[in-house]
């Protein structure tokens, strides 16, 4: 495979992408842009592409279709039969198992990339022991990987990733091998080396809170496709889609609004909310906006359904229940207010939720 | 590693985790062998055993070393050595990388090549020999180009032996050496693309050291093929003390007009087998478990 001659730059610093891998059973086609200082996460479930982006980001996996330009060069665009491979891309990868060579020491795993761009020895020995102790571990330097813990093994990565001074930093579900304990100690540290890194990172994530502790923006993609794009707390307010709603604990529909209200579609129900539209919105309120009565509550409640309980299940320190009725509900309740409502698996009860609670935007 | 992983099923003292010699008590207490089973296995072992016992029971000891003092047997080990060496030398250059194409790279007939590398394995060695000596005698297709070339022939010279020992030993390296490659993970070879590595690179500093076991057994199995070979050898290289006169030629020479000589060299060459299979368990199949 030949190198192409760097082009002069065309484009913004960053990545800028249209990612197009065409596999038969599954097709990926999704958009990315960040700049230089951002950290951006692909959020989305298991299966939705997000891998797939990665390699692809990294050269792993071809591109069949699109374009990928870093810091205005473009690495890849099919079209053009342009192809920069894997190893002259200024990509560094923290891949989700790690893949610590296992014959070389955490110092000698580090120092890997600084030898292959061309340092002596000696000299990539001392950068290398340098990024060990960046990331707290110059006691390690001798150690086999397979010596080394969960978490001590991530930074080692980190550290490998992030010597030969990539442009794009890539992680594939940092935390995913690591214990709960070990994940909030390497979540804050993996902050830290994020915040003085000054190219783009991208972060593959199914975990909502690494995602919103990490990116400063995030793309949420499902089946292949990006559904949302935004800042973490744009997209926590305003989901846009189920997935993104459970993730963030919100209750979501979609349909017409008229004014306040939102006629939902599927649904003989209508929601009333805080904002006035016109048009096809989203609607969504959180889980503990919703109050649970015996009897129909003769109050100003104007969003007001009767509902039978699905399902319970204990929730932190509230109990979270699944509701049918005219529309599907997730609600929220303290264990004391199950007990006073006598509620079991098939209970009939009357829902409601304020209107100023449940809020509307444009889809 | 551990043998406390394979304990058999049942029994709650399992939790006591018994030691690994405990575990195999119980397991072969826990199941008979039948014997239909039992009969034709000891039969086979004897088969394999017996003539080896019969060897060395039947080498004349007192006289062994005056038997092996005859002048052509320390020649005759001493080729044997260096041409088995060379040609697991030959094996490991041409083969690993051969090894390498067939199990990282994706090509039309790559499976009908596999079956070709293969070939040599149940192939008579004589016909190897033959087949040799078209290709690479005195008017054979490369060997007629060598000749004039270069003025080398390699038919009935000690690079022939070396030629005949490495074509029916390699697929026994290049086989391992597949095999050690398919079952490493080829990700480590991505990881190292992303740090800057070509792939050679990447083969040379990442794949060869992970695949190391799986190369030492593949050259000692070579090298212990090629130590004993005699069919392709005798064909292609003849039988000429010191120059092409390996062990094996010696041996069977020998038994016809000196029996005990060849029953001396019989357990020479016993002694180094065994030797190598000391070596390959100990620091080999051992570390590749």
């Amino acid at each position: 495979m030949s190198t192409p001659a760097p082009q002069p730059p065309t484009e913004a610093a960053g990545v800028e992408a249209r990612l197009v891998v065409d596999r038969g059973d599954f097709s990926l086609d999704v958009g990315l842009t960040a700049r230089p200082g951002e950290v951006l996460a692909l959020l989305g479930p298991n299966g939705a592409g997000k891998t797939t982006a990665l390699r692809a980001l990294a050269g792993l996996t071809p591109l069949t279709d699109g374009r990928l330009s870093l810091d205005g060069v473009v690495l890849e665009e099919p079209a053009a039969r342009l192809r920069v491979p894997t190893e002259n891309r200024p990509v560094g990868v923290v891949f989700q198992d790690y893949l610590l060579f296992p014959h070389l020491s955490a110092l000698d795993n580090v120092a890997f990339g600084l030898r292959t761009r061309g340092l002596r020895r000696a000299e990539a020995r001392a950068e290398a022991a340098h990024w060990l102790e960046r990331v707290g571990l110059a006691d390690h330097a001798a150690a086999r990987p397979r010596a080394l813990s969960g978490g001590q093994a991530q930074r080692v990565a980190l550290a490998r990733a992030l010597a030969p001074k990539p442009r794009l930093l890539l992680l594939d579900e940092p935390m995913s091998a690591l214990d709960a304990r070990t994940r909030l100690d390497v979540r804050a540290q993996l902050r830290r080396h994020l915040a003085d890194f000054d190219a783009v990172a991208v972060l593959v994530t199914h975990d909502p809170l690494d995602a919103m502790v990490l990116a400063d923006r995030l793309t949420v993609i499902e089946g292949g496709r990006v559904v949302q794009h935004g800042t973490p707390a744009d997209i926590a307010r305003h989901p846009r889609s189920d997935y993104v709603a459970r993730l963030v604990g919100l209750n979501l529909y979609r349909g017409l609004a008229q004014e306040q209200e939102v006629r939902l579609d599927g649904a003989q129900a209508v929601l009333v909310t805080a904002e006035s539209h016109s048009g096809p919105v989203f609607a969504a309120f959180p889980p503990s906006a919703v109050t649970l009565h015996r009897e129909r509550p003769d109050g100003s409640a104007r969003n007001l359904w009767p509902v039978t309980v699905r399902g319970m299940e204990l929730h932190g320190d509230q109990v979270r229940l699944d509701l049918a009725g005219a529309l599907p509900i997730t609600a929220d309740i303290t264990p004391a207010a199950v007990a006073e409502l006598g509620l079991h698996e098939g209970s009939e009860v009357w829902a409601a939720v304020k209107a100023t609670a449940a809020h509307s935007y444009p889809a | 590693m551990t043998s406390n992983t394979t304990a058999p099923a049942g029994g709650g003292s399992q939790r006591t985790a018994p030691g690994p010699a405990r575990v195999r008590r119980l397991a072969r207490r826990g199941g008979g062998v039948p014997v239909v089973l039992l009969v034709p296995a000891l039969l086979g072992l004897a088969f394999l055993v017996l003539p080896l016992i019969g060897l060395l029971v039947k080498a004349p000891w007192s006289s062994m070393p005056s038997e092996l003092d005859g002048g052509t047997v320390w020649p005759a080990l001493r080729l044997s050595l260096e041409t088995a060496t060379a040609a697991t030398a030959v094996s490991l250059l041409l083969g690993v990388p051969l090894a390498w194409l067939l199990a990282r790279t994706e090509f039309p007939g790559r499976r009908f090549l596999r079956t070709l590398v293969t070939l040599p394995l149940v192939m008579p060695p004589v016909v190897g020999g033959v087949a040799l000596l078209l290709v690479f005698g005195r008017n054979g297709l490369v060997g007629e180009w060598l000749n004039s070339a270069f003025g080398i022939t390699l038919p009935f010279t000690t690079a022939g032996v070396v030629v005949a020992e490495a074509f029916v030993a390699m697929p026994f390296l290049v086989l391992s050496v597949e095999g050690a490659l398919r079952g490493s993970d080829s990700r480590y070879e991505e990881a190292a693309a992303t740090l800057g590595a070509s792939r050679f690179t990447a083969f040379r500093r990442v794949t060869l050291p992970l695949v190391a076991p799986g190369i030492g057994a593949g050259a000692v199995l070579a090298w212990a093929r090629a130590l004993g070979e005699f069919g392709a050898t005798i064909t292609f290289a003849g039988d000429f003390p010191g120059t092409t006169q390996t062990m094996p030629l010696a041996v069977y020479l020998a038994l016809e007009n000196d029996p005990d000589a060849a029953i001396a060299l019989s357990v020479v060459l016993l002694i180094v087998s065994v030797l190598v299979l000391a070596g390959l368990r100990g620091r080999w199949t051992g570390g590749a478990a």
